[in-house]
């Protein structure tokens, strides 16, 4: 088995991305003329069939998230795409759009159709606004050509239009809520749940959010009637996935692999090795919001149940290298004000914790830190895992309380006579 | 209309009107039309009259628009530079030595971080990552990105080619 | 009514579905910690400080959001609850001004009280709390940033109950907080000054400015006649702050501590809203006689009157011209009863208890003297008498009764009901019927103006005629039925409109936490006052009949006009226009 693979990234370098024309040369909405000859509950079964977790962290089952979405027993629902990739290191979304627009162009078409929605809402965030472009040509030539609006490709009361909202720069609107906030013109502060945005989100419609990586893997997985994608991967974790490796190594880059392949493949065959050669001080998965790891689990497949057993995760598809050169401590420092910049501020765990988290590496880099003060730190650490109220809260901790239990010696407390 | 308003000269409001036309004064567009309207401000940011223009036109409450503004890193409050350049301050830029990057900026420039040089033309700021980690260590000048950048005369050459 | 089996720290409970963990646990007596939650209000879920153990869950859940499930297992009390209540408590005290010993809320704030309830011995973080500078260029009301805990119960207030909207959060993280949009004054906002912030926060963040210390200060003034008025509302809100049962009737108690306090005549706004109701009365009758503008609108409430100036100035002369009873009775103060005394008006101090904040700007507001001399000298409201009461120490609750003096002191039923929504109308109504037919009305109470839906409809019969009426209460219910008469479907004669919901009962400086519930009590309250009443009409009010044979002649006369009507003028916006 090679390290990469070409299944939902098969159309890359094939068809001139500005061209509907192009991208039908290469098969380009076959998926589609398929899906509407399917009904929505096949194709969620497809998708289930397939054990797809969601792609944007979570990790939700795909085919039943279709499957809810689409027994919401109301007129009017949306499907929203979530391209606020802003993940720290994670790329793999820009560069399934950059080199496959229409790909996702017409995977969001087959979810509104599967899911029953009459308009679909590609949210991007605005550190990709050189990708509109590309985006709205593709929607427009799809419009064109009869995929988009009142009875697509014939199918009576099949209407869909697709629409592309930016984001303004914040990384809590990757959060399902607070991306729907956002869209309806308001400040990207996640809603308490529930509601949830599957019953009521944007408009106050039923909203199934999928992330792009997510969707681009559907026109594949549709035509995949050889059943070549449970041909990858390992018997938990099935199928391909786009990671994006970078950091301190040597060729940095989104790929994608079958699940399996290990994180030493990754980073040494893939990536090209780390920088200089330098020794590994930390590798971090899944994005600011992933925990870390110590060169330790170099020979871990990168599995979502390997992963999870040796105490990291999959998340985002981001794999963080770094080198001697930075210390744990710096990358602590560098890490938590990202997210001193990221939380929205208003519920208490995730801005008071973080304010309080800051502090604290300050005194802990000056060495002036107490036995209490980490046991103060740790206290809020759990409190802001188990009591804030979205997920940017809960995970702000993750590389603070890892870095904690797997590097204990960077906290160590300066005794008397030091 | 008030002639001569001290930052909404006729011009900006005109194109604030063709943004807003534009995207059909859809209230739920907020953000497209608030990033359209900093594009078109000389100094790259949303003036307080600007906010209450799209709040006037858009009947929107200043404080929706206001809200938004303060909480979205892209839009900005205070004025900043023609070419505001954004050198990324996550880590995958931090480890590979986007310090570098910004001590280039200084030296060229003259300045520090936030500050603008005198002719207004540019200003350094450190944003979030923006997804160019495979080009790292990087900056993003009006949404182009450049990188990765190692040399002093790479830096020097992208600032000469903005006007 | 679907039921769903739980339990609370093991207690075995059947509530509706659909219920919150946090009033499921009321049901039990427990009191989950909570600040952000609010009653009336959509719940927020920020504070997290009512975060409970639910078995089977990974997080811990906020009983303020979470509604419960068939065989829901609750714990309000485990170690992991303490830990993570008692850590989030800290992190809001670390960002907390922590002077409350000087502290307009001194032992009336919910933070202080979960601090003494968890036992908080020290501060146990750095605090950060950052000072910006304290709002207080308006008349009414001072925000202080320090002392914001974030929680968003005035925003909510601001912005779902009134619709104003002047509140919002802004910026992110640590830089997250409540403000005006770019940190403006209240003034140079879209706020109309009504308070409804003041009465939901739970610390000292925004308050009613203080204007205790003045009303001292003219009580210690030999040369000062000091007297006093208080509104209707006032005598059954004026017991929480006592500890009495809530929407208690303390009007005997209240004007005997008025007169321990010291000052020279206490007397009753209950008489001038009568007045306030024969001239908008007449008023009335007047515009229908006459072909005069309308539906007419009241104009008792200062909130409401900001409120269409700043924001709909094309409806001003719907207004009735009638000024309020706070500055009918200022204005007979300084003239009538001035005479009468034989006091000269510049010796008299009118101070005024009132309900509200916002009749601070009232009294304030350029136009509001004759000849030189303030209505209204002094306002302070609900909750600054209850400081004064406990600064001369006195034990209310068992305090003597007293009644008010002559000859302001006399009110109708009609005046009291003008601190419930809907009172001022019935008030009206009771005059103007029996003024149109000439006839006694067989019933008194027209309940079809009762009630607290947002915007009731009458259709009142004035003998033959049938006159529809309109009911608004809440700013946000005042702006439906603007628009209406903007449309064109507005086909109302006379409309009452009271910026707080419920009416001066839900004033802005009633006392803190009066929620939903309490409002209704006060209400009752108030309509059992008007039924205990000997004299139910303003028009049959004895005082109010001496004041008009002796003093003014007949309603709207010259004299009446003079002291009694004022006009209202557009109110300068802040617009893209005067901003940079």
């Amino acid at each position: 088995m090679g390290n990469t693979v070409s299944f939902m990234t098969r159309n890359f370098g094939k068809y001139d991305r500005s061209s509907i024309d192009s991208y039908e040369s290469v098969g380009g909405f076959s998926a589609l003329k398929k899906a509407i000859a399917m009904t929505g509950e096949e194709i969620a079964d497809r998708l289930a069939a397939c054990a797809i977790k969601g792609r944007g962290g979570a990790g939700y089952d795909m085919g039943k998230k279709w499957r809810q979405a689409r027994e919401v027993d109301k007129p009017d629902k949306v499907v929203i795409c979530n391209a606020d990739e802003g993940e720290p290191c994670t790329f793999k979304d820009r560069t399934l759009i950059e080199n496959d627009p229409f790909r996702l162009i017409e995977a969001m078409i087959i979810a509104g159709y599967s899911v029953g929605a009459q308009n679909g809402y590609i949210y991007m965030r605005e550190e990709y606004a050189h990708l509109r472009p590309l985006l709205l040509n593709a929607m427009e030539q799809a419009e064109k050509k009869g995929y988009l609006g009142k009875n697509i490709l014939g199918k009576e009361g099949f209407s869909y239009q697709l629409h592309l909202y930016s984001g303004a720069g914040a990384y809590v609107c990757g959060e399902g809520t607070a991306l729907v906030e956002s869209m309806e013109g308001k400040s990207g502060r996640p809603r308490m749940k529930p509601p949830f945005i599957k019953q009521c989100g944007l408009f106050h419609l039923p909203t199934c959010v999928n992330n792009v990586e997510s969707l681009c893997l559907v026109p594949s997985i549709l035509l995949d009637d050889q059943n070549e994608y449970q041909t990858y991967g390992t018997p938990g974790s099935m199928g391909t996935k786009m990671i994006s490796v970078a950091g301190n190594v040597k060729k940095p880059g989104a790929f994608e692999i079958p699940f399996g392949v290990t994180v030493r493949e990754i980073i040494y065959d893939l990536a090209g090795g780390v920088t200089d050669d330098n020794e590994i001080q930390l590798i971090q998965f899944g994005g600011a919001s992933g925990k870390i790891a110590s060169a330790d689990i170099l020979d871990t497949p990168y599995t979502y149940e390997d992963l999870s057993a040796a105490g990291v995760g999959v998340g985002s598809g981001a794999i963080l290298v770094v080198d001697q050169r930075t210390s744990v401590l710096n990358f602590l420092r560098i890490t938590q004000a990202f997210f001193s910049h990221e939380s929205c501020g208003q519920c208490t765990p995730c801005r008071e914790g973080n304010t309080q988290m800051k502090r604290m590496l300050e005194k802990i880099a000056d060495k002036t830190h107490t036995a209490q003060d980490l046991a103060t730190m740790k206290n809020i650490c759990m409190i802001m895992k188990n009591a804030s109220l979205c997920g940017l809260g809960e995970t702000a901790q993750s590389a603070f309380t890892c870095a904690m239990e797997r590097f204990p010696e960077i906290f160590a407390v300066r005794t008397e006579g030091n | 209309m008030k002639e001569n308003h001290p930052v909404l000269t006729p011009a900006l409001v005109q194109e604030m009107d063709a943004i807003m036309t534009h995207y059909q004064h859809d209230a739920s567009k907020l953000l497209e039309i608030l990033l359209d309207i900093q594009r078109a401000v000389p100094l790259q940011y949303i003036p307080k009259a600007a906010a209450y223009y799209v709040a006037e036109n858009m009947k929107l409450k200043i404080t929706q628009v206001y809200d938004v503004v303060s909480f979205f890193s892209a839009l900005h409050e205070s004025p900043r530079a023609k070419h505001p350049i954004q050198v990324c301050s996550s880590i995958v830029c931090k480890v590979n030595q986007s310090d570098f990057v910004l001590d280039s900026l200084r030296d060229i420039l003259g300045i520090g971080l936030n500050e603008v040089t005198y002719d207004h033309r540019f200003t350094i700021e450190e944003v979030p990552c923006f997804g160019a980690c495979d080009r790292a260590p990087a900056i993003r000048v009006h949404d182009v990105v450049y990188g990765p950048l190692t040399s002093r005369e790479q830096i020097a050459d992208i600032i000469e080619h903005l006007e | 009514m679907e039921m769903v089996h739980i339990t609370i720290n093991n207690m075995p409970l059947e509530v509706e579905k659909g219920t919150r963990i946090i009033d499921a646990a009321k049901k039990v007596s427990i009191d989950i910690p909570h600040l952000c939650y609010f009653p009336d209000q959509a719940v927020k879920a920020h504070c997290r400080m009512c975060v409970v153990e639910v078995v089977g869950s990974r997080k811990l859940l906020a009983a303020c959001s979470t509604l419960v499930w068939e065989g829901m297992e609750i714990h309000t009390d485990t170690q992991k609850v303490r830990d993570t209540q008692v850590g989030i408590l800290q992190m809001i005290l670390a960002n907390h001004d922590q002077d409350c010993l000087a502290c307009p809320r001194n032992q009336n704030c919910e933070l202080q009280s979960l601090c003494s309830r968890f036992n908080i011995l020290s501060p146990k973080l750095p605090n950060v709390a950052a000072r910006h500078p304290i709002q207080d260029s308006n008349p009414s009301l001072i925000r202080d940033h320090a002392k914001c805990i974030r929680c968003g119960r005035c925003v909510k207030a601001c912005t779902e109950s009134q619709g104003i909207s002047a509140l919002t959060y802004a910026n992110r993280s640590d830089q997250f907080m409540v403000t005006t949009a770019y940190h403006m004054p209240f003034e140079e906002t879209d706020c109309v000054l009504c308070g409804q912030c003041s009465t939901v926060c739970p610390v000292g963040s925004i308050v009613e400015k203080d204007d205790t210390q003045k009303v001292w200060d003219a009580l210690h003034n030999p040369k000062k006649h000091v007297i006093v008025q208080v509104a209707p509302s006032v005598r059954v809100a004026l017991g929480d702050g006592f500890g009495m049962a809530k929407a208690s009737i303390v009007t005997g108690k209240m004007v005997s501590a008025l007169r321990i306090i010291g000052f020279d005549k206490v007397f009753d706004t209950n008489f001038s809203a009568d007045v306030t109701i024969m001239e908008e009365g007449h008023e009335l009758l007047d515009r229908i006689k006459n072909g005069g503008k309308l539906p007419m609108i009241t104009s008792c409430s200062p909130g409401w009157i900001t409120y269409i100036e700043k924001h709909h100035s094309d409806l001003l002369d719907h207004l009735s011209t009638a000024k309020s009873p706070q500055q009918i009775f200022g204005a007979l103060s300084k003239s009538y009863y001035s005479q009468a005394a034989g006091i000269d008006p510049k010796d008299i101090v009118t101070v005024s208890v009132m309900p509200c904040v916002a009749k601070k700007y009232e009294a304030a507001r350029p136009e509001m003297e004759a000849d030189g001399v303030r209505d209204v000298d002094i306002v302070i409201t609900t909750r600054e008498l209850t400081k004064m009461i406990k600064y001369v120490g006195l034990d209310f609750p068992n305090l003597p009764e007293s009644s008010f003096d002559s000859p302001l002191g006399l009110g109708s039923g009609a005046g009291a009901i003008f601190g419930a929504t809907g009172g001022v109308m019935e008030a009206a109504l009771r005059t103007v019927a029996e003024a149109y037919t000439g006839q006694t009305l067989e019933k008194l109470e027209f309940e079809a103006v009762r009630g607290n839906e947002g915007v009731k409809e009458a259709t009142i019969a004035l003998g033959d005629t049938p006159v529809k009426v309109a009911i608004a209460h809440g700013l946000k219910n005042a702006e439906t039925v603007l628009q209406m008469i903007k449309d064109g479907t507005a086909d109302y004669t006379f409309i009452e409109v009271m910026a707080c919901p419920g009416g001066c009962i839900g004033g802005g400086g009633q006392p803190v936490n009066t929620t939903f519930d309490i409002k209704k009590m006060r209400q009752d309250s108030l309509y059992d006052i008007d039924g205990s009443m000997v004299y139910r009409k303003s028009h049959e009010n004895p005082e109010v009949i001496t004041l008009y044979q002796d003093y003014l002649g007949a309603p709207l006369s010259e004299k009446a006009h003079h002291l009694l009507h004022t006009h209202y003028h557009k109110q300068k916006k802040t617009t893209w226009e005067n901003v940079e």
